[in-house]
């Protein structure tokens, strides 16, 4: 059974699209890019020299950019013909990941604010 | 024999389906291991949501500045990050069908993986030393959930890349275990992009 599969798979070309999915150039970019996308906000943060209300937008801001570039260049998303589903699959996610944590945050924080003034353990100290 | 028929299963039935489909070979394979991938993104985003919730209620204790060491997880994310390129430096091997150097690079992601788990468990073991562990408070809790959680996924990464090491030098590279490593692939650089929340969220926001 593991020779049948090896005869069908292999002549289909599987190595000609198996290269187009990932090269060196690829990672070296992605890697290239992630480290300047990781050295920056630990740089600002250690530095400790700009204020946390822009610091922390600018990390923020990076961590999306970094994920981007790993999705790009590690897990190779831009190929979109052969892996429409699982771009399909990747943008419900990220729905409902934002769903999950904008509602969480915005949701606690209202309620945090609203019913339990004073009632906090931190309050109290 | 067994383990290799299931893999091929779907391969096959793909192939006799339509041959022009099966361009990519284990694709079905790999499109259900990503559909656990973004499972588990889920599973990331709720203890993501549970730590921004609770990072303020430190119940009287330290709080994210008073603990985190910046350099020590700039080591720590050096690690991950160098793991992840020299992993998809074994995928690019794996296509250039070079098995000597797809165990090197296995090999070397494995010892970088184990420096990084070396490091966060010795600094929970430093925390939870100096009364800061998980029962001190809500925020405490909430963070080594979701450290521990993501460091829980590296160590089984490595575990499934032991074992493909062996696979890979006893059977070659063969279909099946080209869709192996591919799947350990995704969920290599997925545990990699994870950490970039955590680094962002859990240690930078916190002491910014």
């Amino acid at each position: 059974m593991q020779g049948s599969a090896a005869h069908t798979a292999a002549p289909g070309g599987s190595e000609g699209h198996g290269a187009s999915h990932a090269s060196v150039r690829d990672y070296v970019i992605g890697f290239a890019l992630s480290i300047i996308l990781t050295a920056v906000p630990f740089g600002l943060v250690m530095a400790g020299t700009i204020p946390a209300s822009t610091a922390v937008p600018v990390c923020l801001a990076l961590a999306v950019v970094q994920i981007v570039v790993h999705l790009v260049y590690f897990l190779h998303m831009n190929r979109a013909s052969s892996r429409s589903w699982n771009m399909a699959a990747l943008i419900f996610t990220v729905v409902v990941v934002a769903i999950l944590g904008a509602g969480t945050i915005w949701v606690m924080y209202h309620l945090n604010l609203n019913m339990m003034p004073g009632m906090m353990p931190n309050d109290a100290t | 024999m067994s383990v290799a028929s299931h893999a091929d299963t779907p391969l096959a039935a793909t192939a006799a389906h339509d041959h022009a489909d099966s361009h990519e070979d284990g694709s079905l394979t790999i499109l259900g291991f990503w559909i656990y991938l973004m499972s588990d993104c889920i599973l990331f985003a709720s203890l993501f949501a549970a730590f921004a919730v609770l990072r303020d209620q430190t119940a009287g204790g330290p709080s994210a500045r008073d603990i985190f060491d910046i350099p020590y997880v700039a080591v720590e994310t050096a690690c991950l990050l160098v793991s992840s390129f020299t992993y998809g430096l074994a995928m690019i091997a794996v296509e250039r069908r070079n098995k000597a150097w797809v165990l090197r690079w296995l090999v070397i992601t494995i010892l970088l993986g184990l420096s990084f788990v070396g490091l966060e468990v010795h600094e929970f073991i430093h925390l939870t030393s100096e009364g800061s562990g998980p029962d001190r408070s809500a925020f405490l809790s909430a963070f080594f959930t979701l450290v521990a959680t993501h460091g829980i996924h590296v160590t089984s990464g490595m575990i499934w890349m032991s074992v493909l090491i062996g696979h890979v030098m006893y059977r070659g590279l063969t279909p099946a275990n080209r869709t192996r490593l591919m799947c350990l692939s995704l969920f290599w650089h997925f545990l990699d992009i994870v950490w970039i929340g955590v680094f962002t969220v859990v240690y930078l926001l916190g002491v910014a």
